[in-house]
């Protein structure tokens, strides 16, 4: 039983709880918009002062002292071969880490105070890793400044990314998908390979790709083991035409990398030179942009067969 | 759908049915909680054994000790002795693996749970999982499995699509075949059609009744007319005890004991 005058009030009440609704889609938009127009504005800025540098001599000469000529040969080069390194180095890393923290590792203290270094590793200022691999990989094992101690830095700095990555795809698997596999008689290590590392592959990816993502970017722990902001010259080949046909010596080779080589231009006082920083700006944003494009592809596609 | 059971004539088939296991003093401990308490009971060579009871009486978890499930979580004990004949091996006990357990012992799942792997690879798993690699045999055990979980003909053409393309009934008889392929010598269902629409659980009922050809069956069930339909023996759980435990028709016909009588008769749960 309801009388007019109550049916008006409740109807007032709604009205007046929808506008909180309102009031609220309009304040998430303005903010949305303040993020995306202010990266809009930079890269368009960046487009504009840029793109008229961006050629394929750009890509294919070495830094010069006349801006003109100048290009990203050895940053881009250097950037492909420390992120390998990295990949190589923090993906079996993180993925075995992650594994053994979420499958094998007994619940107590040790462990519990593990799991807290790693989430609050990831908040570790970069530089930090810097100072670590400096000391330890250029001193202490003599890698020297080499392309192996930045590709070991970087897998550092995003170590607890992949874990934290790995972990999380695993917890993601329901509890009877995991029972189901024990049930018929799995060890731990048949259930991890036949079905959690599958399954979970998608989720592990991304992670892989956003900590890449991030290292790609990241100048302060190169510039503290020592990367060269001018460097003429390519690291030996991988590729040999004798046995073995492959070489390391690379490895241990001097090297830039793209936000190096920016940082060397920006820090110029001639104006062309800022035209150069501004077209190794947007090789280096639409790498990054390519890969987080391919995470979500990957995802995308690998979990097109995975439904709980 | 059962007609060949011994509730025709009850209680004096039971001494010549042989006996498949023999649950002594079993008590179990979630960390300090005590889940299970002294239970006796005896489940009879290829028959179906039906635990019935409210929520939270311990059905599931006396289910999930037959296959060493309880060792997967810290903090859990066993107390007391699973016997399995005729080898009259003790599965609780700590120098048996868990995981010869569970080859011996299989267990169907509440909410069908199928890899997200091809019908094929699913029910090769458990095979695969004990060292099968001959293409031949893991075909012919592939479909025998199929066979007797009465799903071959609906997936024979397809045994190469994702498990997940199923219906649920389906998905949940491919669970019972992937169950079945190893040749278990107990066969567990928590709770299998609690999931399901009534006409797949039907069919899954049928074939439980058609499966105790083969194998000794243990079933948790919410559902009383399931556990008349389908079961030979009962047991009544109530607070982690077996209240009753009895051939089928005398627990819900004339049941001994006063609780039984008011749980069967919906005076109580």
């Amino acid at each position: 039983m309801r009388d007019e005058k109550n049916l008006n009030e409740i109807r007032a009440i709604i009205a007046r709880h929808k506008l909180w609704d309102l009031i609220f889609v309009i304040i998430g938009v303005f903010v949305l918009m303040i993020a995306v127009l202010t990266f809009m504005a930079l890269f368009s800025h960046m487009l504009i002062d840029g793109m008229p540098r961006l050629s394929w001599d750009f890509f294919s000469s070495f830094p010069s002292r006349r801006a003109g000529s100048a290009g990203i040969l050895s940053a881009w080069v250097g950037t492909t071969l420390v992120m390998i390194v990295t990949a190589v180095a923090a993906v079996p890393m993180g993925i075995g880490a992650g594994i053994y923290l979420e499958e094998y590792a007994s619940k107590n203290l040790i462990t519990e105070i593990i799991e807290i270094n790693v989430t609050n590793l990831a908040g570790v200022p970069s530089i930090i890793y810097g100072l670590l691999a400096l000391s330890l990989f250029v001193h202490q094992l003599g890698f020297g400044q080499s392309i192996l101690s930045a590709g070991l830095a970087l897998a550092l700095l995003i170590l607890p990314v992949v874990i934290v990555a790995t972990r999380e795809a695993i917890r993601s698997i329901p509890v009877a998908i995991r029972e189901g596999a024990y049930a018929l008689g799995a060890t731990k290590w048949q259930t991890v390979s036949d079905h959690l590392l599958p399954y979970s592959a998608a989720g592990i990816l991304t992670g892989v790709i956003i900590g890449l993502a991030r290292a790609i970017g990241e100048t302060a722990p190169i510039i503290t083991i020592g990367a060269l902001t001018f460097i003429a010259f390519l690291p030996p080949s991988p590729f040999k035409t004798e046995f073995p046909f492959l070489s390391l010596e690379w490895l241990m080779a001097p090297f830039t990398v793209m936000p190096i080589q920016m940082f060397n231009w920006v820090s110029r006082p001639e104006e062309e030179f800022q035209a150069n920083a501004a077209a190794a700006g947007l090789v280096l944003v639409v790498m990054t942009l390519t890969m987080n494009a391919l995470a979500i592809y990957l995802r995308y596609r690998m979990r097109k067969n995975i439904k709980w | 759908m059962v007609e060949n059971s011994p509730r025709d004539n009850p209680v004096a088939d039971v001494t010549s049915i042989s006996c498949k296991s023999e649950v002594r003093d079993l008590s179990f401990y979630y960390g300090a909680f005590n889940a299970l308490k002294n239970i006796n009971m005896r489940l009879h060579e290829k028959q179906v054994t039906a635990l019935i009871g409210p929520s939270g009486c311990g059905k599931s978890t006396f289910l999930r000790c037959f296959n060493r499930m309880h060792d997967l979580y810290p903090g859990n004990r066993y107390v007391g002795e699973i016997i399995l004949h005729p080898d009259n091996v003790n599965i609780l006990s700590r120098n048996v693996d868990p995981i010869e357990v569970r080859m011996r012992v299989s267990m169907v799942f509440q909410k069908p749970n199928p890899f997200p792997k091809s019908i094929y690879e699913n029910v090769a798993y458990g095979l695969r999982v004990r060292g099968v690699r001959q293409r031949a045999v893991l075909d012919e055990k592939v479909e025998q499995a199929l066979r007797d979980a009465a799903l071959w003909d609906e997936v024979k053409d397809r045994l190469n699509q994702l498990a997940y393309n199923l219906s649920g009934g389906q998905q949940q008889r491919l669970c019972i075949a992937r169950a079945l392929a190893t040749d278990p010598e107990i066969l567990l269902f928590d709770e299998p059609t609690s999931a399901l629409d009534p006409i797949a659980t039907a069919s899954i009922e049928e074939l439980i009744a058609d499966l105790k050809d083969k194998v000794t069956i243990l079933i948790v069930t919410h559902n009383m007319q399931q556990a008349a339909r389908v079961s030979d023996y009962t047991a009544y759980m109530y607070l982690g005890e077996v209240i009753e435990f009895d051939v089928t028709d005398t627990i819900f016909i004339k049941p001994k004991n006063k609780q039984t009588e008011d749980y069967i008769t919906g005076r109580f749960g």
